[in-house]
């Protein structure tokens, strides 16, 4: 994937470059980024009325799943057009466990870091199964097992409709905001600050990933496995390794839809959700997990935008719902055709590039 | 006990193609060896063999008088460290992970680890990185170390893939034509490099060598071995190799004389 290379490039952060001196701490850096994130979105939430609050949400859960596939895609190299049926593991299993919860009584807000965990763990384990014989398959037949995958989970919810209730899908039932915060206190911010607490663990646990051992190993992988192999790499390992890691944070993304919606259905998990991740990642710029943060910006942006855009025109009801429904798969596609063109690198490799010019430029009127 | 690396009567076949028959050598500590042979001769087959790319239809190969099963991820482990044709470099990292990447072996920190970020993830990140920056330094291209490899030129690129070798702290080199697409500077000093070697001070490490580059193989090798249609045709000092008519044969063939016929 000659793309892939071009999208991520090498990229060195000030705080490594001395050769023996010490360095900030990996997880002390990365931790601070997440607080002063956490600290943002806190204080947005608060300017922010409830629906643009719910919104927010839910580019923090797509994100999730955004940030897990360019890892896989664009750090390793390979390719997942099933990523929509990993989300959809997360959050039939979240909806399953929510359920059983409120069956037996049990209906505490705190139960919920437990169906979360338990959705991830689900996820990890589809994960490393397809995994498994996904390490085996190159180019177009891994992309072939992979859309089985994102065809065959939504399949099985209506296969099993005893246990997934079919087309309808579950309810999921959630504990509403804690008290303490009031009577008053518009459930989607709580719904935000629920979130974004999770995404910004499940991005804290993937940079340092990135930054590790495995990292590296993941792109040298990506550019040559043959070199890999002779470098000590474990090729088929290490890929099954990020395929497990994306598929976590994929069935993380799931879960936090469906606790949002407290729903989940077969619908909104088909082939299109698996097409719109890729193409809002390699938008946003593969390989970079800033990229996944436009990728799932877009990802919510982008239908809000089409009904924007088919609310300027009068149409009859039957044309604008036709036109909503495949307006926002015409304009992913358009814009990613002008994203490969014009910027390789996607936003985030664009962005990067205008910075590093601008620094220059800077430097230049200094001396 | 026998120290280095031993082939023993090694025999590949692709379908009815013999790319290598009844293949002896061996390479002790300290030794340059050279495998030299016209095209299709079986040399890259030879190192494929030694890596565990191809596995031989018949014959063994021993690593210190242990029998050796070779697999290509296990080979730096066993201090067997291997450079490709062209560079095999990773284009994607800069220089510098290049040649961390090539001590991938060295490298401790677990899954749980890496993803908690631990301290001792980051320890092992420096001490991988100060020890690339080491070898960097004795093949004289630190300068390039946050380059990507693909702005560099060919001479340069060359030395990085061996640099990547080197930080295995291999006790076996096998270098498969380093001096492709080289000037003949450059060559001179490779060659030196080369030499070098088995002498460094630290982690020094024996040389098998594939090329076709003949000033390079004479300059450098304590012993040669010819190819020819995958057999061994002569193996020798250098200087009693290049007398040999075989050799010459092999290489000049048809225009010196019909023997082969």
């Amino acid at each position: 994937m000659s793309a892939t290379r071009a999208a991520a490039p090498a990229r060195r952060t000030a705080a490594e470059s001395p050769r023996t001196g010490r360095t900030v701490p990996t997880l002390l850096r990365h931790l601070a980024v997440a607080a002063v994130a956490g600290v943002v979105v806190l204080a947005i939430s608060y300017q922010l009325d409830s629906f643009r609050n719910f919104q927010l949400a839910t580019v923090a859960a797509y994100l999730c799943a955004t940030a897990g596939l360019t890892v896989l895609t664009g750090l390793c190299g390979q390719l997942s057009l099933g990523h929509g049926a990993l989300m959809a593991t997360g959050a039939y299993t979240v909806a399953l466990c929510q359920n059983a919860f409120a069956d037996r009584g049990v209906t505490a807000g705190g139960v919920l870091v437990l169906s979360l965990a338990t959705a991830v763990l689900a996820t990890v384990a589809v994960g490393a199964v397809v995994g498994v014989a996904a390490a085996r398959l190159r180019g177009p037949y891994l992309a072939g097992l992979t859309l089985a995958v994102a065809v065959v989970v939504p399949a099985l919810t209506v296969t099993f409709d005893g246990v997934f209730n079919g087309e309808q899908g579950l309810a999921v039932p959630v504990a509403p905001a804690p008290a303490a915060l009031g009577f008053y206190f518009p459930y989607e911010r709580w719904q935000l600050w629920v979130v974004t607490a999770a995404t910004l663990l499940c991005l804290v646990l993937l940079a340092n990933l990135v930054r590790s051992r495995y990292g590296r190993a993941f792109r040298a992988v990506r550019d040559d496995e043959v070199a890999a192999r002779l470098a000590g790499i474990h090729v088929a390992r290490t890929q099954v390794i990020a395929f497990v890691v994306s598929a976590g944070s994929a069935g993380l993304g799931g879960a936090l839809l469906a606790m949002l919606a407290q729903s989940v259905s077969p619908g909104a998990f088909g082939l299109t959700l698996s097409l719109f991740l890729l193409m809002a990642v390699v938008i946003g710029g593969l390989g970079r997990l800033a990229g996944a943060v436009w990728g799932a910006v877009l990802l919510v942006a982008l239908p809000d935008l089409t009904h924007t855009l088919t609310d300027l025109f009068t149409l009859s009801p039957a044309a604008a719902q036709r036109l909503e429904g495949n307006l926002p798969l015409a304009i992913f596609g358009g814009t990613l055709i002008v994203v490969m063109i014009a910027a390789p690198g996607g936003v985030q490799g664009l962005l990067s590039r205008l910075a590093g010019s601008l620094r220059v430029r800077w430097r230049r009127r200094r001396s | 006990m026998e120290d280095g690396l031993a082939l023993h009567h090694i025999g590949v076949r692709f379908g009815g193609l013999t790319a290598l028959d009844d293949v002896s050598l061996r390479v002790s500590p300290g030794e340059v060896v050279g495998v030299i042979g016209p095209n299709g001769a079986g040399k890259t087959t030879l190192f494929n063999v030694v890596c565990g790319f191809v596995a031989p239809h018949t014959g063994s190969l021993t690593l210190d008088g242990r029998p050796l099963r070779p697999r290509p991820h296990r080979l730096t482990r066993l201090g067997i460290a291997r450079t490709l044709q062209g560079t095999g470099l990773f284009a994607g990292l800069t220089v510098l992970e290049n040649v961390m990447a090539g001590a991938s072996h060295a490298a401790r920190t677990g899954l749980l680890p890496a993803l908690l970020g631990l301290p001792r993830s980051d320890r092992d990140e420096r001490r991988l990185r100060r020890h690339a920056h080491d070898v960097l330094d004795e093949l004289g291209i630190a300068a390039h170390a946050e380059a990507a490899p693909g702005t560099l030129p060919f001479a340069v690129r060359q030395r990085v893939a061996l640099a990547r070798a080197l930080a295995a702290r291999p006790r076996l080199l096998l270098l498969d034509e380093p001096a492709g697409g080289l000037g003949a500077e450059d060559v001179a000093g490779l060659a030196e490099l080369i030499r070098g070697l088995p002498r460094r001070a630290a982690d020094p490490c024996a040389v098998l060598l594939v090329e076709h580059h003949m000033d390079l193989v004479m300059a450098v090798c304590d012993r040669i071995v010819v190819l020819d249609f995958g057999r061994v045709v002569a193996a020798g000092p250098p200087e009693a190799v290049r007398e040999d008519p075989a050799v010459v044969d092999a290489y000049l063939g048809a225009t010196v004389g019909e023997a082969r016929a």
